[in-house]
């Protein structure tokens, strides 16, 4: 395994793009912050750290993705800025109102979409906007003509009048979405938008988000635990592990960094001598980065499909046969695994100090 | 600034109210149960006012007050469930995120409280009325029980929310509250007469709220009211209505701080 590169992780992260703390949508410094679960203070008597200095910034108009496992510190990111939660220390600025000092200014600039929907679910689907509204102070023709326009925009016009309990899933998620933009804010933030939402609903929300990002300067920031969705949806992205950015930039950066594609090999039998398999895959161009477990042998190549069929010459000399081989593409999977030093499926079955 | 205070309240009271109004199954459970107790009471101790030193014409008369203070510490003493609803289905948060006051949040709580206890309360004084019970204190001995009815529903409201965001379960709520209303209400005079009961009983009757409410409702509510222990009974429960909501305002200030 190449080491090198792992010792200087924010390596990647390039300067330019990232706007400083008078510009930024968002701009988070070195958030901390430990909870103490009640009743389980024997066992965790230092509490639970779910955040360890967190950072970052976010360009206005842009949509800005924090990507993690459950139990990485997002929501809790999410909670603080949108200063439903006190940081134990740190700095925050939203729409460049501080956090902890001007918790009012960043109320006013800010619309959420939280994990949980918060909307009620005895009121219909209008009065849940139109209390939105009134929540912020609108009042009168205005406000009812802005939640006529977010109704229509949604596809909840017909549904207007029934009971929020009645609504499907997808239904729902556009509620909370239309309820988060009734006063028109400046910053969206969207905590985990689409989880528990069947795939079609998925699509359709992502379209939603992708139009969101386009129209009126807004900026989003999204947390999501799905790898694709943050590569679809962000422009730059922030991928978090055990409450801190593991490294951070464009999906399109982030991926070119692991330069050239994976390949797995499926070996026939397991390989009896080791560094014989490395030394023979090493020989070949443009492969590097090999590692080996058992049968399975991993490694990354500039061009995938052309180094094939040199790599099953290379294992056939040795007289290994060979079960199966596949190439893909960088995904962010392998940017995860190389910077949070786990694969994203085992930090998912094992979150540390999940707290929601 | 204050004015934000009222519209806020006033938006978040029509809130629950809405939901009140658009849960039929509630709305007649609360309607009819006040019922039952007072038919069924009504009947099975019809006889007791001939037991000497009860001192009451019919027992319907007694009952009436007996009924409205039983059923406002019965109905407000779960408010705490829907509290403990509004924050796990994320309610809660979502307006502590817009600019709504912080006080209107808690303040439409109580608001809601009073009034649904009032309009239950009125409720059982007409079904009272129908059934035959008199009132010989008229309008102002009615105006006093209902107001005092309505204190106490605050009271046990506002403990109930307060207890709902500190312990965050729903069976410490049902546990509590199934084993305080029946000795609560037994340990007063809503059914029968203090004089009539144990002298130990008596004692602990003197620190029960619920007796306080029907104390100042059944003085204000004889022929020749008795004005000085509805003042004094009034200002123990007004006193007792403050602390708990100051108690529920600290939970609520807590609960923020745990999110």
């Amino acid at each position: 395994m190449n080491t090198e590169t792992r010792t200087t992780p924010l390596g990647v992260v390039p300067d330019q793009g990232v706007p400083d703390a008078t510009d930024a949508a968002v701009h988070a410094v070195d958030l901390v912050k430990t909870y103490h679960p009640k009743g389980r203070g024997k066992a965790q008597p230092e509490g639970v750290r779910a955040l360890d200095g967190l950072s970052i910034s976010v360009e206005p108009g842009s949509v800005f993705g924090l990507l993690g496992p459950n139990g990485a510190g997002k929501s809790t990111t999410v909670k603080i800025l949108t200063t439903l939660a006190a940081a134990d220390s740190g700095s925050a600025t939203v729409a460049g109102y501080d956090v902890a000092r001007e918790p009012d200014k960043v109320r006013r600039a800010i619309g959420v979409v939280a994990q949980r929907s918060g909307a009620d679910p005895v009121a219909t689907g209008r009065d849940n906007l139109l209390l939105q509204g009134r929540l912020y102070g609108m009042r009168g023709p205005q406000l009812t003509r802005r939640v006529d326009e977010l109704l229509a925009r949604f596809d909840l016009a017909d549904a207007a009048g029934r009971q929020v309990k009645t609504y499907s899933g997808g239904m729902l998620r556009r509620l909370d979405v239309a309820i988060g933009l009734v006063h028109r804010p400046q910053v969206l933030f969207l905590d985990e938008p689409t989880t528990g939402l069947d795939p079609e609903a998925r699509t359709a929300m992502w379209e939603e988000i992708e139009r969101l990002a386009g129209a009126e300067g807004l900026t989003i920031l999204l947390t999501t635990h799905y790898l694709e969705e943050a590569d679809k949806l962000a422009a730059r992205l922030a991928i978090v592990d055990r409450g801190r950015v593991v490294v951070q930039g464009t999906p399109d950066e982030l991926k070119g960094e692991l330069r050239g594609d994976a390949l797995a090999v499926e070996l026939a039998g397991p390989a009896a001598d080791e560094l014989r398999v490395i030394g023979a895959l090493g020989s070949v161009e443009g492969v590097r980065d090999i590692t080996l477990a058992g049968r399975r042998v991993a490694a990354r190549a500039d061009d995938g499909a052309a180094a094939v069929p040199a790599v099953l010459a290379a294992l056939d000399r040795i007289d290994l046969g060979v079960a199966a081989v596949t190439v893909s593409r960088p995904s962010l999977d392998d940017v995860y695994l190389r910077y949070a030093g786990r694969s994203f499926s085992s930090a998912e079955s094992t979150p540390e100090g999940a707290h929601r | 600034m204050s004015t934000a205070v009222v519209s806020d309240t006033w938006y978040m009271t029509q809130r629950q109210f809405m939901a009140f109004l658009r849960q039929p199954a509630y709305l007649i459970i609360t309607l009819i149960q006040p019922v039952i107790w007072l038919f069924l009471f009504g009947a099975l101790f019809r006889r007791v006012v001939e037991i000497p030193g009860f001192g009451s014409g019919s027992y319907l008369d007694y009952l009436v007050p007996g009924v409205i203070v039983m059923s406002a510490v019965s109905s407000n003493m779960w408010a705490g469930m829907g509290t403990l609803e509004e924050i796990e289905r994320g309610t809660l948060n979502r307006f502590l995120i817009t600019p709504v006051r912080r006080s209107a949040l808690m303040n439409a709580n109580v608001v809601m409280q009073a009034m649904t206890t009032a309009f239950q309360s009125v409720i059982i004084v007409l079904l009272g009325w129908i059934g035959g019970a008199h009132y010989p204190g008229g309008a102002a001995g009615l105006i006093v029980l209902i107001v005092a009815s309505s204190v106490l529903g605050t009271i046990f409201g506002a403990f109930s929310n307060a207890l709902g965001m500190l312990v965050r379960e729903r069976e410490s709520i049902i546990g509590i509250n199934t084993f305080l209303l029946l000795p609560l209400t037994f340990l007063s005079s809503a059914f029968m007469a203090t004089t009539l009961m144990p002298h130990w009983m008596q004692v602990v009757a003197r620190f029960n709220p619920v007796n306080w409410a029907l104390e100042a409702g059944r003085s204000a509510m004889s022929a020749h009211a008795d004005w000085w222990s509805v003042l004094s009974h009034g200002g123990w429960l007004v006193l007792l209505s403050a602390a708990a909501v100051w108690l529920s305002m600290r939970t609520f200030r807590s609960y923020q701080k745990s999110v």
